[in-house]
C-alpha cells in the first residue's frame, strides 16, 4: 500500500475510535485534552468577539476591583479587565508555544534523520553536542538566549525553540538507526534509490508518527517555559499581552490580597499546558501502549 | 574492583567533552550572539571612544578565537573575572548564593522523594484502582501547574490569607545571619552555633519555598517509581516472597520498593536539569537570595561576566551530579560496567 499522509490520518481516526472503549481512562484523557485545547484555541481566535473590553484599555472601571458582574475577573492596578487580557493573550502562548516547537521539530527531525543515516565522525560528534545541550537545564538556556535577544515574539520563540531541538534529535535519530537496517530499506538501496529518496520516502514517514505525541508534549512543555521567561520579565516587550507578564504584575499586589490578578493568569497557563499533557499522554497510550510502559 | 575502577575513570573522561561543549554554548550565547555588552552596560549614549576604551579593557576587541582560548583558560583556574558593574570577584559573588540554592534544591529533593516515591509505589500496588487512577492524575496535573504559579498560590494561602509561614527570605527579621553565618548553609550554621530560635526561624523560611519545588517535581517520581515497582512486582523473587507468607504490605514497600530504587536514583541524576531550573523560578518567587535570583539580577544590569559564570557554574554542577549518579548508580548495581 502506498504511503500517503491523508490515510494514515484517516487510518488513525479509525483506530482511536475503534480503540475508544478498550482503552477507558486513557482515552478519556485524550479527549479531555483535546477539548481545553480546542476550547483556547477558539477563545484565541474569536478574541475580538469575546472579549469585553480592549486589553490596552486603561478606563475600564475601578482600579484593582475585584470579580463582580461588570468585571467576571476583576481589574488591574492600570484599571484593565483582566479577562479581556486573560482572552487576549491566549493568542501570544499559543502562537509562540506551537511556532516554537514546530521550530525545533523541524530542525531537530532533519538533523536526527541525516546524522543517523549518514553516521560517522559528523554523526558522533553531533550526538555528543545533541546529548550535552539535553543535560542542560533548558530554561537557564531559554533565560540565557532571552536575554541576548531584543525582546520581541520572534526572540522568545527561538529562544524557547532551542531548548528542544536535541530531544527531536535524539529521538529520530535513535529511529532513524534502526529503521535503516530494515529489509526494506536495504531493497530500496539495492535497485539504486538514491540516498535523498530512501531518508524521505522510506525512512521518514515511518519516524513520523513517533514525534507526533512527543510534539504535543513538547507544545505543553513550551507553553510552561514561555511563560516562565516572561514572568521573570524576559522575552517580550510589555506592550505585547502576555499570561506570563500579568502573572509578574499580579505578584506585586499579592501582599494587599488582589488573589484574582494572580489566580485566573496561572491557572489558565497551567490549564493550557494540562491540555496538551493529557492529549500527549493520552494518544501515547493508544498510539503506542509500551511507550510510557503502562 | 578493577572493573570498577575501569568505569569511573573512563565515565569521568566522558565528562570532559560534554562540559567543554556546554562551555562553548555558553560563550557562543554570551559573546557572539547580536547585541553589544559595552555599549548596553554603559547605557547606549555613550560616546564611540568611551566604548573602545572599555571594550580594550575587557579585551572584547580582541579576534574571536584568542577570547575563546582565554576563555576556557579562566575556567580552567576556575577564574570568571569581575563583574562589570560591581568592584566584586563572580566567583566571591557565586560562592555567596550557592549554598542558598543548595539548600533549597536538597530539601525541595527531600520533599519529591518523601511524595513521589510511597504514592508511587501504592499507586502500582493498587493497579488499575481508583486510587492508582487518582494519584496518576495528580502526577500529570502538579507536573502542568508552573513552579511559580504554584509558589504564589501557596504564598497567597499560607502566607496572606492564614499569615502562618513566611513568603520571602531565608531568614526573619529577628534573626541576625551575622551571629551563625559560617558555611551558608543556614541550617547547619545555626545548629554548630546551638541557637536553636535561629533554626527554627530558618526551617520556617524553608517550608514553602522547598514544599513548592518538592510538589512539582513529584508528579516525575510518582511517574517513575509506579512504572519501575509494575516491573519489580511482576518478577519471580516477590512471587516467592509472598508464597513463603510474608505479609504482602513488607513485601511490596520494603522488597520490591529497594528494589525498584536502583532505576529511580538514575533518573534522579536525569532530573538535576529540572531541579536547577526549579530552583531559578523559585528563588525569584520567594525572593530566595540564591544562584537563580542573582542570575536574573545580573541580566537585568547586564552584567556579562557574572551571567556567564553562572550559566558555567550550572554546567559544572550538572557534568559533576550526572557522574556522581553515574558512578553511586555503578557501585550499587555491579552489571554496570562498561
Amino acid at each position: 500500500m502506498k504511503y500517503s499522509p491523508t490515510s494514515a490520518m484517516g487510518q488513525l481516526i479509525g483506530r482511536m475510535t475503534g480503540m475508544g472503549r478498550k482503552y477507558g481512562v486513557e482515552w478519556w484523557i485524550l479527549v479531555i485534552g483535546a477539548v481545553i485545547i480546542a476550547a483556547i484555541i477558539i477563545m484565541a481566535l474569536l478574541a475580538p468577539w469575546l472579549a469585553p473590553y480592549s486589553p490596552h484599555d486603561q478606563a475600564t472601571g475601578p482600579q484593582l476591583a475585584p470579580p463582580s458582574g461588570r468585571h467576571w475577573l476583576g481589574t488591574d492596578n492600570l484599571q484593565r479587565d483582566v479577562l479581556s487580557r486573560i482572552i487576549y493573550g491566549s493568542r501570544t502562548i499559543l502562537g509562540v508555544a506551537i511556532l516554537a516547537a514546530l521550530l525545533s521539530s523541524t530542525i531537530g527531525i532533519t538533523m536526527g534523520l541525516i546524522s543517523g543515516y549518514t553516521g560517522g565522525f559528523m554523526d558522533k560528534s553531533l550526538s555528543l553536542v545533541m546529548d550535552s545541550v539535553y543535560s542542560f537545564p533548558g530554561l537557564i538556556l531559554a533565560i540565557a538566549f532571552a536575554a541576548m535577544l531584543e525582546p520581541g515574539v520572534i526572540s522568545i520563540t527561538i529562544a524557547v525553540a532551542v531548548i528542544y531541538i536535541p530531544t527531536y534529535f535524539r529521538l529520530v535519530r535513535g529511529q532513524t538507526l534502526s529503521i535503516k537496517e530494515e529489509l526494506y530499506v536495504e531493497a530500496a538501496r539495492a535497485i539504486g534509490a538514491p540516498g535523498k529518496v530512501i531518508l524521505w520516502k522510506y525512512i521518514f514517514p515511518n519516524v513520523i508518527a513517533t514525534t507526533v505525541v512527543v510534539f504535543t508534549m513538547n507544545v505543553g512543555d513550551a507553553i510552561m517555559i514561555e511563560a516562565a521567561l516572561t514572568y521573570l520579565g524576559l522575552g517580550l516587550p510589555p506592550s505585547v499581552v502576555d499570561w506570563g507578564m500579568d502573572l509578574a504584575m499580579g505578584k506585586k499586589f499579592l501582599p494587599s490580597g488582589q488573589w484574582w490578578l494572580i489566580t485566573f493568569p496561572g491557572g489558565m497557563i497551567s490549564l493550557l499546558a494540562l491540555g496538551f499533557t493529557m492529549l500527549g499522554e493520552g494518544l501515547a497510550e493508544i498510539l503506542n501502549p509500551r511507550l510510557l510502559e503502562r | 574492583m578493577k572493573n570498577l575502577i575501569r568505569y569511573v575513570v573512563t565515565r569521568a573522561l566522558l565528562t570532559i567533552p560534554m562540559l567543554l561543549i556546554l562551555l562553548t554554548i555558553v560563550f557562543v550565547v554570551v559573546r557572539v550572539m547580536p547585541g553589544d555588552p559595552v555599549s548596553s552596560m554603559l547605557g547606549g549614549h555613550a560616546p564611540q571612544s568611551v566604548i573602545d576604551q572599555k571594550k580594550e579593557e575587557l579585551g572584547l576587541n580582541r579576534p574571536l578565537i584568542v577570547q575563546y582560548g582565554d576563555y576556557l583558560m579562566q575556567i580552567c583556574r576556575l577564574d570568571f573575572g569581575e563583574s562589570m558593574i560591581l568592584h566584586q570577584k563572580v566567583l566571591d559573588a557565586i560562592g555567596d548564593k550557592i549554598p542558598a540554592t543548595i539548600e533549597l534544591t536538597f530539601f525541595g529533593m527531600i520533599i519529591t522523594l518523601l511524595v513521589g516515591v510511597p504514592l508511587g509505589a501504592y499507586a502500582a500496588d493498587k493497579r488499575r484502582s481508583a486510587q492508582d487512577y487518582a494519584i496518576r492524575l495528580y502526577g500529570i496535573v502538579i507536573y502542568c501547574i508552573p513552579v511559580y504559579w504554584l509558589g504564589l498560590m501557596l504564598q497567597m494561602i499560607f502566607g496572606v490569607w492564614m499569615d502562618i509561614l513566611p513568603v520571602a527570605g531565608r531568614t526573619g527579621a529577628r534573626v541576625f545571619v551575622s551571629t551563625f553565618e559560617k558555611t551558608g548553609f543556614y541550617t547547619l550554621d545555626t545548629l554548630l552555633v546551638r541557637d536553636f530560635e535561629a533554626f527554627a526561624d530558618v526551617m520556617l523560611h524553608l517550608v514553602l519555598p522547598s514544599v513548592t519545588l518538592g510538589l512539582v517535581l513529584s508528579g516525575i517520581f510518582i511517574r517513575l517509581t509506579r512504572a519501575n515497582m509494575l516491573d519489580v512486582l511482576k518478577s519471580d523473587y516477590i512471587l516467592a516472597a509472598e508464597a513463603r507468607g510474608i505479609r504482602h504490605r513488607r513485601v511490596v514497600y520494603k522488597h520490591a520498593i529497594l528494589n525498584a530504587f536502583v532505576p529511580i536514583l538514575t533518573m534522579m541524576g536525569l532530573q538535576v536539569a529540572l531541579l536547577m531550573a526549579g530552583a531559578v523560578l523559585t528563588e525569584s518567587t520567594f525572593s530566595w537570595p540564591g544562584m537563580g535570583r542573582l542570575l536574573l539580577e545580573r541580566i537585568y544590569l547586564r552584567d556579562y561576566p557574572t551571567i556567564q559564570g553562572i550559566i558555567v557554574i550550572f554546567a559544572l554542577i550538572v557534568a559533576f551530579v550526572s557522574l556522581i549518579v553515574d558512578i553511586i548508580y555503578a557501585l550499587v548495581d555491579p552489571r554496570v560496567r562498561y
